[in-house]
C-alpha cells in the first residue's frame, strides 16, 4: 500500500493527555478502538468531522493533530 | 487480528460452505430430464429459493457459536458501533463482490448464447455467487487488515 500523505500525533497527544487510551478517545469521539488504531498507524484516513472531533477531544487544532505532506500523495506525484 | 478480520474470515468460509454442502446435497437429486423440460427449469427455481433461507438459518447459527466462541477466547466484546471506517470497508467490499457477480451473470448469459443448456447457465450463476460472496469477504479482511 502507497504511504498515507496524511500523518498524524494522535499517539504523542494521548500520551500527553494523562496517557489516554485507544478505547477513552475511540468512546469520546464514537468510533471503535480498530478505527483508532487504523488512523494512528496512518492506514486510515479520518473524515473531517471525525478528525475535528478528535483534535477537540485535546482541544488542539486540526493542524496540531495532522499534517500533510504534498510529496507523499500519488496526484502531485503523477503530475511531476 | 481485530473482531472485524475474524468475523470477515468467519463469513468467508461459513458462505462457501454453506452453499457448496448445499449445492453437494441437492445437486445429486437434479431430475434426469429433457435439458429444456419444465420439471428442470422447476427444480432450479427452487434450488435457488431454498437456498435462500437455508443459507440465513445457517449463518444465524454459524455467528451465534462464532460469538460465543470469541468472547470466551479472547474476554473481547464486539463493537457496539459501526463507524464510518466500517461503512466505507462494507461499501467498498460490496462493490467488488457485486462486479464479481455482474461478470458472472454475463458469462452465464453468454452460456446461452453459445446454446449451452440452462443447466449450464444456473451453475454459472451459482458459482458467481459463491465467487461474488468470497470477493467481497476477502476484500473486506484485506480492507481491514491493511487499510486502503
Amino acid at each position: 500500500m502507497a504511504q498515507s500523505p496524511i500523518s498524524n500525533n494522535i499517539r504523542r497527544l494521548r500520551f500527553e493527555h494523562g496517557e489516554m487510551t485507544q478505547k477513552d478517545l475511540a468512546e469520546q469521539v464514537g468510533v471503535t478502538r480498530q478505527t483508532i488504531v487504523a488512523i494512528e498507524s496512518a492506514k486510515y484516513s479520518p473524515s473531517l468531522e471525525l478528525a475535528f472531533r478528535i483534535a477537540h477531544v485535546f482541544s488542539v487544532t486540526l493542524v496540531d493533530v495532522f499534517a500533510y505532506e504534498p510529496n507523499d500523495d500519488p496526484i502531485w506525484k503523477k503530475k511531476k | 487480528m481485530s473482531f472485524q478480520e475474524r468475523r470477515s474470515l468467519v463469513n468467508l468460509i461459513s458462505s462457501v460452505l454453506i452453499t457448496v454442502i448445499y449445492a453437494a446435497y441437492v445437486l445429486p437429486r437434479m431430475p434426469e430430464a429433457d435439458p429444456y423440460s419444465k420439471e428442470l427449469f422447476h427444480f432450479w427455481g427452487s434450488f435457488f429459493l431454498l437456498l435462500i433461507p437455508v443459507s440465513i438459518v445457517a449463518r444465524i447459527i454459524v455467528f451465534i457459536v462464532f460469538y460465543i466462541i470469541n468472547t470466551i477466547a479472547t474476554r473481547e466484546e464486539e463493537p457496539s458501533i459501526t463507524d464510518e471506517r466500517d461503512k466505507l470497508i462494507e461499501l467498498r467490499a460490496n462493490r467488488n463482490g457485486f462486479f464479481a457477480f455482474v461478470l458472472g451473470f454475463v458469462i452465464a448469459m453468454a452460456s446461452l448464447v453459445m446454446e449451452m443448456p440452462p443447466s449450464t447457465m444456473f451453475i454459472i450463476l451459482i458459482c458467481s455467487g459463491i465467487a461474488s460472496e468470497v470477493i467481497s469477504d476477502a476484500s473486506e479482511f484485506v480492507y481491514y487488515r491493511r487499510g486502503f
